[in-house]
């Protein structure tokens, strides 16, 4: 970590929230702290594809308005976000990290944006991830990649390597990202942050540009287990314009948190998933896993090997339902309505057809491409039972797994990806290589359950965070955040410090403070 | 073996077809449902607007928008269902048919796929006094698409439009779409049937009340399968579509001018292609659409961005309870309250005017009298203007004063007429019409009387036979003091008259 660091930019969420309660500081002075980080290092680091400085600075301004007549809309009211920019926030451009959508301001908010809005979160800008939330690595974006702040020629994870990165690098205490196959989780684990996929239906979808649907869940990005189940707690709930959220209160997930930093796991039953290990899986990353393991075992938890066979099956499953819904999906592109419209050439009068052809072909990168046409090929006549009929079936059994697991451990865990970050260029051209990130995080998606990834220490072959995943039963998020909170509490207990003290300094541009 | 559209054939003679062939016909219509919101978000579902007013986010699928199901949709689908003797899905879903039109604002269309909210139904449709059972294959859950004008061209169609204009406000309206099985065995009266099944079908919609039901505004819609097989040989041809088909009559029609074409092509010894095809309502002929073969690939796949409907049984129950009569009794009920032979009903029937005579009867009008009007002078007026007894422009209100009229003795029929021409010119309400055209019957029994003195001493001879006791020969006279009365009186009063002054 950089010694001139301001101490404000390295604390807590919870904590900014105490000093803006106590009056030790205000909503503009932390906004205006993390636009002069983003100005310093987002250059070198390409966390954010747009930063609104005006925008969240009058925010900041009506929220310590708020705070001085004693009326303060949230405990976090005040303390800055960043948003990934696949979420729609009116008035603030939203690409998705595609060409095909540069430009485009929606007219409305998401609605976990809106309700970070009623809480007085001041936006700082929209970060940068694989196009379409397609890519492990943020690579795929089409406004070039974002950069880890451990190592700049390594890639953040993605799709959200923004989110993470920008929360890594201190440019943001909190950041939103979306998660359909680990796009919250692996960046998290690869930047030494923490991230949550929620229970499929907690969070509103509403204004999210949906990959796959039946897979996505918007979550938190954060440094802290409790920053990310108070992130949590605040945009969850159930959403009247998201029929597949669900019509029940959240579990207790910010007291599961405060109760987990005590660091007792007596009575806690963990399972470890035997087909998440092993051969081909980065040793240094075992090494971590097996670490906490340990510590939780100490802090009284039992601790149960747990075989999931279906597992094995999940990465191709999620090949085949996640292009088939994204397939469909992407159509509504079309240059008919919004984004970028190419006319293709030499044709004098192009019909409306030819006008989508060459717009479609100009706007979506390759990876978008491919996805589309294997989706496509998925749901066709005659192939539809074999693929997408099948591994709609694949699901069911992964959902058993899990059912069958939890019947005699309270959560699953495994590391969160099989390595830490590699370097940016090395499997961008390896599609299988790069799908392989997810193998564990996958799983979770499918099945709709919650999973938290908090930092498990650094790799000893290249001194690289690694991450821990711990996942629960649908509706139980609050389980995350015990056992991920106590996890957090043993391991910086040891550390002496959080994980991300130990970040290289970055190099800094321009006026830091 | 050539497949083409064969669009210049000679039809062959209706009846010659009948002797080779047996048609099978199947309908398909779209309803568009009255809700007060659109299917799928809370846009509201009106008719007509600003272009693109009716709009926002998930209607006009912007990204990241999501759909939510209007519930008072599901139940005007339930009520449709249990009106047709459906079963009710207790769990179904909603799926996606994608294929790329600018009109359509995600490029797919959520509608209902392999799990129907209604099927397996049926209508009893009558037609001549015969019952033809129609079989209900499915009733389905859909929403509408945006409206495509293209500018520009000479046909108002895509080819030759220099450039083409959206409106939205459409896309995501309810829709209700109701397939029925092949309808087979129906012979000579298969366009009668076809025609038949849509009207009542109409009717049954109108009495639910989950429709305006206007075919010449587009709220009900149909298209017409047909096909035919040998005589007797129990298959099924290859059929075409054809495509919104915007009236009864032209249902009716379009069955008709189908069955004639497909003969001339399979006598021919060449095979039917499997298209779309569109009717031509001033021509009467259809044309080829687009070809439209099973491998046409919507890649449908349940809509994940929705939940699956489950009406609870306790609902679908509560629903069966609001049905209006059913259509059977219900005329069996009319035709002993109206005391119509049967003939006069199924004529009434025919006419499509069976509501449009109950709604004059209700308004006050003799059952005889509202029948003769609508059968009569306005079916001749519709059919004059190749136009359905419910687009003409006189409702039965109209027709229920008109009569009030001619039973107070202001009006005679032949005045009456008169009033309807006021009416289809636009002069005002049937009262305003009398004032204005000065149409009322002269009641100065001293105009009259002087009226019939003068028709008497023009016609002695007609009046010496009257003398004789030969009261039939006082029509003439009666004609000629109409005529001099320029039918401003009442023949009835007349005759009296003309009898009095006679004997």
């Amino acid at each position: 970590m950089s010694a001139d660091l301001p101490e404000v930019l390295t604390r807590s969420a919870a904590d900014l929230a105490d000093d803006l309660a106590s009056g030790a500081t205000t909503s503009v002075e932390l906004t205006r702290a993390s636009l002069d980080r983003i100005a310093a290092v987002d250059g070198a680091v390409h966390a954010f594809l747009h930063v609104d400085a005006e925008g969240a600075l009058a925010q900041a301004a009506a929220a310590d308005e708020r705070r001085a007549a004693g009326q303060p809309a949230s405990a976090l009211d005040g303390v800055p976000i960043a948003v990934k920019d696949v979420l729609a926030t009116r008035g603030l451009p939203t690409t998705c990290g595609s060409k095909i959508l540069e430009g485009w301001v929606p007219p409305y908010d998401a609605t976990v944006v809106a309700k970070l809005r009623e809480a007085g979160l001041p936006i700082l800008g929209k970060t940068n991830m694989d196009e379409f939330a397609m890519g492990s690595s943020t690579e795929h974006s089409a406004y070039g990649p974002t950069h880890n702040p451990w190592d700049l020629t390594r890639i953040p994870g993605g799709s959200g390597g923004g989110s993470a990165a920008a929360v890594a690098a201190f440019e943001a205490p909190l950041a939103l990202g979306t998660d359909t196959g680990g796009s919250i989780r692996q960046p998290g684990a690869v930047t030494g942050t923490v991230g949550t996929k929620p229970t499929y239906g907690g969070v509103s979808r509403y204004g999210l540009v949906a990959m796959a649907n039946s897979l996505d869940q918007v979550g938190p990005v954060t440094r802290t287990v409790l920053d990310a189940a108070l992130l949590h707690e605040l945009i969850g709930g159930h959403d009247p314009l998201d029929s597949t959220s669900i019509a029940q209160p959240l579990p207790g997930i910010v007291d599961a948190a405060r109760q987990g930093a005590t660091g007792d796991m007596s009575g806690v039953r963990i399972g470890v998933i035997t087909e998440l290990g092993g051969d081909g899986w980065q040793a240094g990353v075992q090494d971590r896993f097996r670490e906490s393991l340990d510590l939780l075992v100490k802090a009284g938890a039992d601790v149960v090997e747990v075989s999931c066979p279906s597992f094995v099956h999940a990465l191709a499953t999620y090949y085949l339902v996640m292009p088939a819904e994204a397939s469909s999906n992407l159509a509504k592109f079309d240059a008919m309505r919004y984004g970028l419209r190419v006319l293709p050439e030499g044709v004098a009068s192009p019909s409306a057809e030819e006008v989508m052809k060459a717009t479609r072909a100009a706007g979506f990168g390759d990876e978008v491409k491919r996805r589309i046409m294997i989706g496509t090929y998925a749901l066709s006549s005659g192939y539809y039972d074999a693929y997408y009929g099948q591994a709609q079936k694949v699901r069911t059994l992964i959902s058993r797994d899990f059912a069958a697991a939890f019947e005699s451990v309270d959560v699953l865990v495994s590391p969160t990806a099989p390595t830490t970050a590699f370097p940016i260029g090395e499997k961008v051209d390896d599609p299988l290589a790069m799908y392989l990130n997810d193998l564990a995080t996958i799983p979770a998606n499918l099945a709709g359950v919650p999973g938290i990834s908090v930092p498990s220490g650094l790799a000893s072959e290249d001194g690289l965070p690694a991450g821990f995943q711990i996942l629960a039963p649908a509706l139980a998020d609050d389980r995350c955040y015990r056992v991920g909170a106590a996890l957090e509490s043993l391991l910086v207990e040891q550390w002496g410090g959080p994980l991300l003290a130990q970040a290289p300094a970055l190099p800094s541009e321009g006026a830091s403070a | 073996m050539t497949t083409t559209s064969h669009d210049d054939v000679e039809l062959v003679d209706f009846d010659t077809v009948l002797a080779a062939y047996d048609p099978a016909l199947g309908l398909e219509v779209h309803v568009e449902l009255n809700t007060a919101t659109k299917m799928f978000c809370g846009c509201p579902a009106t008719f007509g607007g600003e272009p693109n007013s009716h709009v926002c986010p998930t209607c006009l699928g912007l990204p990241g928008a999501m759909p939510v199901v209007n519930g008072k949709a599901v139940e005007s689908a339930i009520r449709i269902g249990l009106a047709l003797n459906c079963e009710i899905a207790e769990w179904c879903r909603f799926a996606r048919k994608n294929y790329f039109y600018p009109d359509m604002p995600k490029n797919f269309q959520t509608s209902q796929y392999d799990e129907p909210i209604c099927f397996d139904g049926y209508m009893d449709v009558d037609v001549d006094g015969e019952t033809f059972r129609v079989e209900i294959e499915r009733a389905h859950m859909e929403e509408d698409t945006g409206k495509s004008t293209h500018v520009g061209g000479s046909t108002g169609r895509i080819h030759g439009a220099d450039h083409s204009l959206v409106d939205y406000n459409r896309a995501g309206i309810p829709l209700i779409e109701i397939v029925t099985r092949p309808i087979l065995g129906a012979g000579e009266k298969a366009p009668a049937v076809a025609r038949a099944y849509v009207a009542q079908l109409r009717d049954l919609i109108v009495a639910l009340g989950v429709s305006e039901a206007r075919m010449d505004q587009g709220n009900l819609r149909a298209d017409v399968n047909l096909s035919l097989s040998p005589k007797g040989s129990g298959t099924l041809g290859t059929r075409t579509e054809t495509k919104n088909v915007n009236s009864f009559r032209s249902v009716e029609r379009a069955v008709r001018y189908e069955m004639q074409r497909h003969a001339a092509v399979l006598d021919s010894g060449r095979s039917i292609l499997q298209e779309t095809r569109h009717w031509h309502e001033d021509t009467g002929i259809t044309t080829s659409g687009r070809e439209k073969s099973d491998a046409e690939d919507y890649r449908y796949f349940p809509e994940p961005d929705l939940v699956p409907v489950a009406p609870s049984r306790e609902w679908v129950e509560e629903l069966r309870g609001t049905l209006p009569e059913n259509p059977t009794e219900k005329r069996a009920r009319l035709q002993s309250e109206w005391g119509f032979s049967d003939l006069e009903m199924r004529d009434t029937v025919g006419a499509g005017a069976l509501g449009l005579v109950e709604e004059t009867v209700a308004l006050g009008a003799a059952p005889q009298a509202a029948r003769k009007w609508w059968l009569g002078e306005l079916a001749r007026r519709a059919n004059d203007a190749g136009q359905e007894l419910t687009s003409l422009g006189v409702t039965p209100a109209d027709v229920a004063a008109v009569q009030g009229l001619v039973d107070d003795g202001t009006l005679n029929d032949k005045l009456a007429r008169q009033v309807f021409d006021g009416l289809f010119a636009g002069e005002g309400t049937p009262a305003e019409i009398v004032a204005a055209r000065s149409l009322a019957i002269v009641s100065d029994d001293g105009a009259l009387s002087a009226a019939v003195d003068e028709a008497i001493a023009a016609n002695p001879d007609v009046a010496d036979k009257i003398r004789d006791g030969k009261h039939a020969a006082a029509g003439a006279l009666i004609g000629a003091v109409m005529k001099s009365m320029r039918g401003q009186a009442d023949a009835g009063k007349v005759r009296e008259l003309i009898l009095a002054k006679l004997s």
